[in-house]
Parts: C-alpha cells; sequence; structure tokens
C-alpha cells in the first residue's frame, strides 16, 4: 500500500473552476474520505489521482514519486466507480480476473486468487452470473472483487454506496471499514453522505466550490468546524443558525431582532474581537446542544414536534429564528407553547459572516 | 367472433404480403423462364404447371459469351467472356472493401469525437454531415474530370474511395450516437485495471459496439452495392460494376428479361444473405437509444 500527496492541484472545465489549488495527503494505510456537496469537484479530484483526467497545474505523487506523466494502468490504482461499471459481457468471474489478465497471470493463479476474494466478499456462489443477473449490492460487491484482486497501490472509491438502499448501504458501510482495516489498505474514499463519511473515515477532508474547507478527524470535523459551511454540511439535522451582533457594553451575542441574548466569556469575547464585523456574526449551535429546561435564559415558542423514537426534534421560534432542538424521546409539547432554551455555551460556535471562518 | 376477427387479420396480413413480395416473386419465377414464357401475353405464375423452370438464364450469365448485350463497341476482350460473373466480383470487391473502411474509420471517428473535446466538435460534425446533401450526380462532372486526371477512372480504388466517403458520414452520425450511449466508465474501468486506452476499446468497446457496426455495414454495403450514376459513368470497363451492366442489358434490342430477372436476383441475394445474418444485430442496433435502461 501507497501514501498519496496530492500538491496545489487546480483543474478547469471550460470557465468552470473545478479545483483550485487543492494540497491533500493520504497517509499509508489511511481511510480518508473526501467529503463535499454535489459539484464539489471530489469525483474530478478522483479521477485526477487516477490518471484518467489531466491536470492543470499542480502534482500528484505515490509515495513520493510524482505520477503526473504515467496513464491510469501505470498507476497501479484501483477505482470503484459509482456505477460499478461491470463489464456487461463479462461473469462475476471474469471481471474480476480482467486486471490479472492484464498481467499475464497464469490461468490457475487467477482463479485461485479470484475465488480468494470473492470468498472475502462471500460472492462465490454469483462468479458465473452477468452484471444483469445480479442485484445492485451482489454488483457493488463484485466491482470492489475487481478492485481487491490486484492489491493495487491505493483504492479510489467513488460514491460506491450511494446507489444502494438504505439497508445494504448501511451493511456495506461496515464491510468496507472491515475489509479496509483487514488489508491495511490506502481508502480513499469521495462522498456526499456526511453519516458515511462520520461513520467510517480515518479522517474527513471537505471540500466545496474546487476549494478544501478542512482535513481532520472525524470528531474534530464536527467539534470544530473550520468555518460555516463545513458546520452545517456536517452533521443531521444540520446546524442552528442565527445571525447575531456582538454587544461590546453587554459583553453578549444578540440576534438582529434581540430576542436572543447569550453573554460570552473572556476567552470567546477575545475570539470574537478577531471579526472582521462584529456586527455580522453568525451564532450556530447542534440541536444537541440546546434544551429545552425550565431553567433556560432564552425564551421561545414550540413550532413543530418531530418525534423519532429514541428522541424528539422540536422546532422552536425564538424571534424571527428557528432553533431545532433535540429532546427526549418521551418529551411532548403543544404548538405555540412557551418554552425556555439553555444554551450549551461552550459547545456552541461564533462565525464571521463575511469570511465564514469560525470564531470560536 | 373473435375467430373471425382473427382470421380477418390473417387475410390481410396475407394480402399485404403478397402486395410486396409478388414483385420479387416475379422477376424470380421470370429468371427460370424460357423467353417465349417471360413475354407470354397469358402470365405463368406457377412452376411446373404453367411453365417448365429452366436454368438457362443463370447458364448463360455465368458461363456463356455476351452476344445480346449492348455493350458497344468499347468492350474489352476480357469482360466480353463473361461480363456478369467479372461485374459481381467488382461488385463484391468494391462494396466489400468501402464498406470495411467506411465502418473502421467511421467508428474510430466517432469515437473519439464522442469521447474527447474536439474544437469546434458541432461544426465539424456538421461538415461531416454535409457531404451527404449534394446527390451524387451532382459532384460527377468534377469527379470525372478528376479522375481522369488522377488515372482513377476504372479502376477499384476510385470507386472504393468514394463510396467509403459517402458512407463514412452515416456511419460516424450513428456509431457517435451509440458510442454516447456508451458508459464511458466501461472503458475508464478498462484503462484502471491495467489496459492501454486501444485495449479498453478492443477488448470492451468494440463488443458492446458490434450491433451498432453491423447495422451500418447492412446500410453502406446497400448504398455501395446499389449505386449505379457513379459507377456507370467512372467504370465502364475492367472495374465496373453490376447495376450498369443490369442496365446494359435492356439497352439495345430485344429485352432478355429471362438473362436479366436471373442477373437481378443473383444481385440481390447478398445483401438479402447478409442482413439476414445480422438481422438480430441490426435490430438492436437501430433501436439502441430507444430500450436501454
Amino acid at each position: 500500500m501507497s501514501s498519496l500527496t496530492i500538491t496545489n492541484l487546480s483543474k478547469r472545465f471550460g470557465r468552470k473552476q473545478a479545483l483550485d489549488d487543492l494540497t491533500l495527503t493520504v497517509k499509508d494505510g489511511e481511510f480518508l474520505v473526501l467529503l463535499g456537496p454535489t459539484a464539489a469537484g471530489k469525483t474530478t479530484t478522483l479521477r485526477c489521482v487516477a490518471g484518467l483526467e489531466k491536470l492543470d497545474s499542480g502534482t500528484v505523487a505515490l509515495d513520493g514519486a510524482v505520477v503526473n506523466g504515467l496513464s491510469p494502468a501505470e498507476r497501479d490504482l484501483a477505482l470503484v466507480f459509482q456505477t460499478y461499471a461491470l463489464y456487461p459481457r463479462k461473469s462475476a468471474f471474469e471481471n474480476m480476473a480482467f486486471p490479472l489478465l492484464a498481467r499475464d497471470w497464469p490461468p490457475d493463479r487467477i482463479r485461485q486468487r479470484v475465488n480468494e476474494v470473492a470468498t472475502l466478499l462471500r460472492i462465490t456462489e454469483l462468479l458465473e452470473r452477468r452484471p444483469a443477473q445480479m442485484s445492485g449490492g451482489q454488483q457493488q460487491r463484485v466491482a470492489l472483487g475487481r478492485a481487491m484482486v490486484r492489491n493495487p497501490r491505493l483504492f479510489l472509491m467513488d460514491e460506491p454506496l450511494t446507489n444502494l438502499d438504505f439497508k445494504l448501504r448501511v451493511e456495506m458501510r461496515a464491510e468496507l471499514k472491515r475489509l479496509q482495516s483487514e488489508l491495511a489498505a490506502t481508502f480513499f474514499y469521495v462522498t456526499n453522505d456526511q453519516v458515511e463519511a462520520m461513520s467510517m473515515a480515518d479522517r474527513i477532508a471537505v471540500l466545496d466550490h474546487g476549494k478544501l474547507q478542512q482535513v481532520d478527524t472525524p470528531e474534530r470535523i464536527y467539534d470544530h468546524p473550520a468555518n460555516l459551511f463545513v458546520a452545517q454540511f456536517v452533521g443531521s439535522p444540520r446546524m442552528n443558525t442565527i445571525n447575531c451582533r456582538y454587544d461590546a457594553d453587554q459583553a453578549a451575542l444578540i440576534s438582529a431582532d434581540g430576542v436572543l441574548k447569550l453573554p460570552l466569556t473572556d476567552a470567546q469575547r477575545a475570539a470574537v474581537a478577531n471579526a472582521t464585523d462584529s456586527s455580522a456574526l453568525i451564532f450556530g449551535c447542534r440541536p444537541e446542544d440546546v434544551s429545552i429546561h425550565a431553567d433556560g435564559t432564552v425564551d421561545g415558542k414550540v413550532f413543530v414536534l418531530e418525534p423519532l423514537g429514541d428522541r424528539t426534534f422540536v422546532d422552536v421560534h425564538v424571534g424571527g429564528a428557528t432553533v431545532r432542538v433535540r429532546a427526549a424521546a418521551a418529551y411532548r409539547a403543544e404548538e405555540g407553547e412557551r418554552v425556555r432554551l439553555a444554551f450549551d455555551l461552550p459547545r456552541c460556535h461564533v462565525f464571521d459572516a463575511v469570511s465564514g471562518l469560525t470564531l470560536f | 367472433m373473435r375467430i373471425a376477427k382473427q382470421a380477418g387479420f390473417y387475410v390481410l396480413l396475407g394480402l399485404v404480403l403478397i402486395f410486396f413480395t409478388f414483385p420479387l416473386y416475379w422477376i424470380v419465377a421470370s429468371s427460370f423462364k424460357e423467353r417465349a414464357d417471360v413475354i407470354s401475353s397469358v402470365p405463368k405464375l406457377v412452376p411446373f404447371v404453367d411453365f417448365t423452370p429452366t436454368t438457362n438464364n443463370y447458364r448463360d450469365i455465368f458461363f456463356r459469351a455476351e452476344t445480346t448485350t449492348g455493350e458497344g463497341s468499347t468492350v474489352s476482350a476480357s469482360a466480353d467472356v463473361s461480363g456478369f460473373r467479372d461485374r459481381l466480383v467488382n461488385s463484391v470487391i468494391i462494396t466489400g472493401a468501402s464498406t470495411l473502411l467506411a465502418v473502421f474509420f467511421g467508428t474510430l471517428t466517432a469515437y473519439a469525437v464522442s469521447r474527447f473535446t474536439i474544437p469546434l466538435e458541432s461544426d465539424l460534425m456538421f461538415f461531416v454531415l454535409s457531404t451527404r446533401m449534394l446527390p451524387p450526380i451532382v459532384v460527377l462532372i468534377p469527379v470525372f474530370v478528376l479522375f481522369n486526371d488522377l488515372g482513377l477512372r476504372d479502376s477499384y480504388f476510385g470507386l472504393i474511395l468514394l463510396y467509403t466517403s459517402f458512407n463514412l458520414p452515416f456511419v460516424v452520425w450513428i456509431m457517435k450516437g451509440f458510442f454516447d450511449e456508451i458508459p464511458r466508465e466501461y472503458e475508464e474501468a478498462a484503462m484502471m485495471d491495467g489496459y492501454s486506452r486501444f485495449q479498453a476499446i478492443y477488448k470492451i468497446v468494440i463488443p458492446e459496439a458490434i450491433p451498432a457496426m453491423a447495422a451500418t455495414a447492412v446500410f453502406s454495403i446497400i448504398v455501395s452495392w446499389n449505386e449505379f450514376v457513379l459507377a456507370n459513368f467512372l467504370n465502364r470497363d475492367a472495374a465496373s460494376t453490376v447495376p450498369p451492366y443490369l442496365n446494359s442489358i435492356i439497352g439495345v434490342g430485344a429485352v432478355e428479361w429471362g438473362r436479366l430477372a436471373a442477373a437481378s436476383v443473383v444481385f440481390v441475394l447478398p445483401v438479402v444473405v447478409f442482413t439476414f445474418l445480422v438481422r438480430n444485430h441490426l435490430l438492436r442496433g437501430v433501436t439502441f437509444g430507444a430500450v436501454r435502461r
């Protein structure tokens, strides 16, 4: 297995800047997830690494050696496509044997190796079938098998679970993670599903509009987002945001309509002082960091309840803003009921509305 | 009631079938008739009843020297021996070669246009198509002069060149549409698996494209095989093809209907057989875009 280093990678398609000065390292044996919304440049990044796309500038290096000029075949990477791209005229066995044929393996060794991988993926009974005779999940496993038979230097995965139904997706998440650690393989995995990223990644790289937003462990990404985009993209339901200003006289954060008023600590005040414009701030808190509590400091009105069995989400109107609160499963309230909200301020964030950066 | 409906349907079907196949039957039947039976004012329809079948016409066109065809005084000695047989060979060579070339180059061109970003792509594709907008007869005189100067008149190469260029636009357009429908992930997967782009095309894309290639080949064959105008004016002697020959039989004096019919049958047969052989591919090639998931 190898490490991957992408340095100052830029790529444009016509007028659209698909990737802008991207620098990223995937360590040997690491499961790195490249996370971002549709059209963020994730797949382009993967294709540049694979050699299927020419770079405008920058370098791609494997184990420190630049591979820019090499063809996809010469790079010896495996790519699992979102659509699986199994060869329709070949059986599962032939699909998996195809990379080995390219390397002139003798037939008996190919048979042995394909069977080995098929056993690992539990698809031995599918080997004679054609892609059209398999379900999506089965095709997915064969596509993985085709990638795994030859011990590539790197596994590139382009949203491999997106086309599966929900139940299978959850199963395959665990399965992929198991395979990755069993093979001690380097995974460079692209997805737009933040749950996938959180559950599988050693580290997550968040990409938006071709620009890298943050690279860090899932925990750090979740608890310490670098900017408003990361904060809102990661986490479900998404983080609540309220436009605010900082009032120096009261040493507090005050929402535009004055309903929300949160006193800040010294450290938080110092952080807020770095803002481009202290009257253009965005207060952010996740649903689990705010609670409905008699001792709360902020007035609100219940708007809607969403009981999910193990928890209940409550949308509360705070002045003109709506705050989603995660409450206990048994919590019940009438629409329009007056409640008080308590914010767990150390876990909340304030963002610079101008630059989007996290202040604290 | 339902039976009556079905019966009516089959009667209608039978009538339509007769309407379309009778002319073919008439030609085939005539090719096995003696001259007297052909020109008889009472139609002679049923073999062995109305007339006694003979293979003389076939023997004549294949093995006997032409005597009654109006080839004029320029006919060379070699063409005189068995005009039809030589011309059939010429037709096969010219049609075969031009079809192979058109499908080969057209497929490669279509692949490139489909997969790569080419400057002025839509203009180029329109330009390719625009060469089909002129009927061949319009360019006949310039082509005649050109071929005369280049020494391409009455050569295989000249007609092959012309037919290839007539068929190329068709092949390029059909195959481009077809390649657009084949996900590029297939060959990209092959390239990731350790193959070069050419290997990926050869091993993965072409097997997918065979139906469309067969369909375009059939159309190319029909166009080249039946082409009359250019063949008639450019290749009059050694490299002459069948269509002008059929015309020349009618040419002068008494028409040899029997031989004409025999020659027509032999001429039509190869295309029918080829089309029949690739009919499954043909259907899939033509309806490709419509039925894909």
